[in-house]
């Protein structure tokens, strides 16, 4: 593996994080928007105390993404943000907003100002997960030229591989997130927001699964690189996010308590590598490889030094919280009343 | 159907990069600074048993936590901004001085982390290994700033690369990491963000005073962060000094832009305020010769004027440039007689100025501190002009040509302004909070969640 490739791979990673995290976050926006009525109002509670301290932790990732980006392939990083300026301007916007929320809701004591940041909170959910699922699919169709914005500042981003992909990215972080939930539910000892999780995590999953089936379609008539690449190299990763999602649906028709959020993580883990394998060796595929578009040597080495430094300082400060975190749920968080108030 | 680039685009992508820099750097500073002070206060609180000094710990990291949260969302905008506005900037020279913001995630990712440890701990830690879980955010807090700030410096001093036209097809990582702008600019930077840190917190506390809440809480919370801040002034005037000087050498037309120098000349006239023209300054208080002795120490000292170069490469808008700079000194000078003021009375009675005129003066010092700062970005910023690589790149070629600056411009201006009254309004309420009600866990971002009562927390 040349080096250009060790960086590509460490970018890949960024982003897989990314899209577990930050798509759990996104879902559990999502799920927070569409809650309505009395028991909606536990759900978000529930959500509300299940995402906790590393909430804006997990988005930190997207900078990880544009850092190494824009440092190991400065061609590409250029040409995606000039030609997709609108798609990515509104991802911005999403992030500020969400970010906002997240900053004010817990100190907005009166209930009007909590609704108005749970409300951003939601809307933004849905706005950022979207339009980087339409960024992903002008790359993967091969709409992002080399240059400053050199390709269609519309029909790049606006198309049907891009408006499927962002859909699916949408369904794909809700999916995630109700999973996500219905162990909390659990640990929370509310079973009927167990049960309310469980049908939604089935319904997503089943949503999901519909529009990775019409991504693949749309793929074929649109993108051939990225398709003949997932039905050839990447085929074995397709089939077991396949796999893994049957398994989902499997396990919590049968009420199962574990194997889960592994078999979901795993899904959408398989999902992002597939894609990565299938373009490979493009970075914009058809218009710039991944060796031609690389730094040079001294920079793609510095940047494989910084990740193995934050490998080794971040996972151990990460493990203290999670570990302060859990033993704070454990002590203090008796979670949302176990039954609905009467 | 590319679209057609604007000239007016570049204005809007420039006020854009601006105004959106000018807000983070605030937030920014006090998440470099504002954890020390709240550490000192803890380490007294601990030490002397103190339980106010603890309390103002307690409440400032809540504080610490919200502009933290609120900068994390500034400081994403910006790394985008990177890809929307300036494309060609960091479509070409990414590649060379994107392994510091690689470094500056690292410290960015263990701040977010050790923010969240902090709050935490109030409760699940000893007091001690408490107070020692704080200590990475000073250190990061440091190294994030280098780490951005050494990136503006290599726009100043650009090196470790080449060739310097077309494609850069070599870095030499070490060399523009240390750059030759970085001793001065990134120690000036740190100062800046303790400056106003301090006399910001400070000035809430001398409000507070003013107002009549004379009691011990508020003279703590007043001199902690006071102390620090006047103890920095000084320095920052000597390291600023320093700046100038190696600014006058590395970069002769932002300092001609700076000072307002025409021609190329000895026994250059320096001038406070005043109007720039292409004659001289026009108005404004001059001292003969002390332009030239600022520079090197001698009135025979030449000073390069704008007119050493063409006309394309001067920066704009000189009459700002020098007001802004002339009123950093001017603020700068302010705060350091600020801090003599201060230190007289200690010696005398141990204890602050008795006069309310003292804390008036630290009241409006917050502001002040800020005004220099972002004078201190224009002119760092609009004296580099027409470059956004100096020397190498120039701002024009760097700017995107897609369309919608202008939209992008104008929601971020609402934005921002929504966003700002929110984190004003916020803290505000949460210190009202704090007198009224007194002190709850679960009203910070990052906190522990606690139970989840249906209602909001009592």
């Amino acid at each position: 593996m040349s080096e250009a490739d060790a960086v590509a791979v460490v970018l890949w990673v960024g982003a897989t994080m990314y899209a577990v995290f930050g798509g759990a976050d996104f879902g559990a926006g999502f799920w927070s928007l569409v809650a309505g009525g009395e028991r909606g109002g536990r759900a978000r509670e529930l959500v509300d105390w299940a995402i906790g301290p590393v909430w804006e932790a997990n988005h930190v990732w997207l900078i990880f993404v544009l850092v190494v980006l824009w440092t190991g392939f400065s061609e590409a990083f250029g040409s995606i943000f000039s030609t997709l300026f609108i798609p990515l301007s509104l991802a911005a916007l999403g992030i500020v907003l969400r970010g906002s929320g997240f900053a004010f809701h817990k100190a907005a004591h009166r209930l009007k100002g909590r609704s108005v940041a749970e409300r951003l909170f939601g809307v933004s959910s849905l706005l950022t997960p979207f339009f980087m699922g339409t960024v992903v699919g002008a790359i993967a169709s091969g709409r992002v030229p080399v240059g400053n914005a050199q390709g269609d500042p519309f029909t790049s981003w606006f198309n049907p591989v891009s408006l499927v992909i962002g859909a699916l990215f949408v369904s794909t972080s809700a999916y995630l997130s109700a999973v996500f939930l219905v162990s909390d539910a659990r640990r929370a000892g509310a079973p009927d927001l167990e049960q309310y999780f469980v049908a939604r995590a089935f319904v997503a999953a089943l949503v999901a699964g519909a529009l990775a089936v019409a991504g693949l379609i749309a793929l074929h008539a649109d993108a051939h690189y990225v398709y003949d690449g997932l039905t050839s190299d990447a085929l074995p990763l397709v089939i077991l996010s396949a796999l893994c999602g049957l398994g989902v649906l499997f396990l919590l028709s049968r009420g199962a308590q574990r194997g889960v959020r592994p078999l979901a993580v795993g899904a959408v883990v398989a999902v992002v590598w597939g894609w990565g394998v299938a373009q490979h060796p493009y970075l914009l595929p058809t218009n710039l490889k991944i060796s031609a578009g690389a730094a040079p040597s001294d920079t793609l080495t510095s940047v494989l030094i910084v990740f193995g430094a934050a490998v080794l300082l971040v996972i151990p400060s990460i493990l203290l919280l999670f570990t302060l975190a859990q033993r704070s749920l454990i002590e203090e968080g008796p979670g949302p009343a176990s039954q609905p108030p009467t | 159907m590319t679209a057609l680039p604007l000239a007016a685009d570049l204005g809007a992508a420039r006020s854009q990069m601006a105004f959106t820099l000018g807000f983070h750097i605030v937030l920014a500073s006090l998440g470099v600074a504002f954890p020390a002070m709240m550490l000192i206060a803890n380490y007294r609180g601990l030490k002397r048993d103190d339980a106010d000094a603890l309390l103002l710990a307690k409440r400032w990291s809540k504080a610490v936590a919200v502009t933290f949260a609120v900068g994390a969302v500034t400081g994403t905008v910006l790394s985008f901004e990177f890809g929307l506005l300036w494309p060609e900037f960091t479509g070409r020279f990414g590649k060379v001085f994107g392994v510091l913001f690689a470094i500056e995630g690292i410290f960015f990712f263990l701040e977010a982390i050790f923010v969240a440890i902090y709050i935490f701990g109030w409760k699940r830690l000893s007091p001690w290994a408490h107070f020692w879980s704080g200590v990475p955010l000073v250190i990061c807090g440091i190294g994030g700033a280098f780490s951005v700030v050494a990136v503006n410096s290599w726009m100043n001093q650009p090196q470790g690369f080449s060739p310097t036209t077309g494609n850069v097809t070599s870095v030499q990582p070490l060399k523009v990491i240390f750059n030759d702008a970085v001793p001065y600019e990134v120690p000036h930077m740190i100062l800046a963000a303790y400056l106003v840190t301090g006399f910001l917190v400070a000035s809430i506390y001398a409000v507070g005073m003013l107002r009549g809440r004379r009691d011990r809480y508020h003279r703590l919370g007043l001199l902690i962060p006071l102390t620090v801040a006047c103890i920095a002034a000084p320095i920052q005037f000597f390291v600023g000094d320093t700046a100038a000087r190696a600014i006058a050498h590395n970069q002769p037309i932002k300092f001609a832009g700076m000072e307002c120098v025409q021609q190329t000349s000895t026994d250059v006239t320096e001038y406070i305020y005043g109007r720039c023209t292409s004659d001289g300054v026009k108005g404004g208080i001059g001292i003969p010769g002390f332009d030239s002795f600022l520079v090197g120490f001698s009135t025979d000292t030449q000073v390069t004027g704008l007119d050493s170069v063409p006309p394309d490469d001067r920066p704009p808008a000189n009459t700002m440039l020098h007001w802004a700079f002339d009123t950093m000194v001017g603020i700068c000078t302010m705060m350091i007689a600020l801090g003599f003021w201060l230190g007289l009375a200690w010696l005398r009675r141990r204890d602050i100025p008795r006069t309310t005129w003292f804390l008036r003066a630290v009241a409006i010092s917050g502001v002040a501190a800020i005004v220099a700062m972002e004078c201190g970005w224009i002119v760092t910023e609009v004296g580099r002009q027409p470059w956004v690589v100096y020397n190498v790149m120039r701002t024009k070629d760097a700017v995107t040509d897609s369309s919608g600056i202008w939209v992008t411009l104008t929601l971020i201006l609402l934005l921002y302004a929504l966003l700002g009254i929110a984190l004003v309004v916020v803290l505000r309420n949460m210190s009202r909070r704090w007198r009224e009600e007194g002190d709850t866990d679960s009203d910070v971002p990052y906190g522990p969640s606690g139970g989840v009562p249906s209602e909001v927390t009592p």
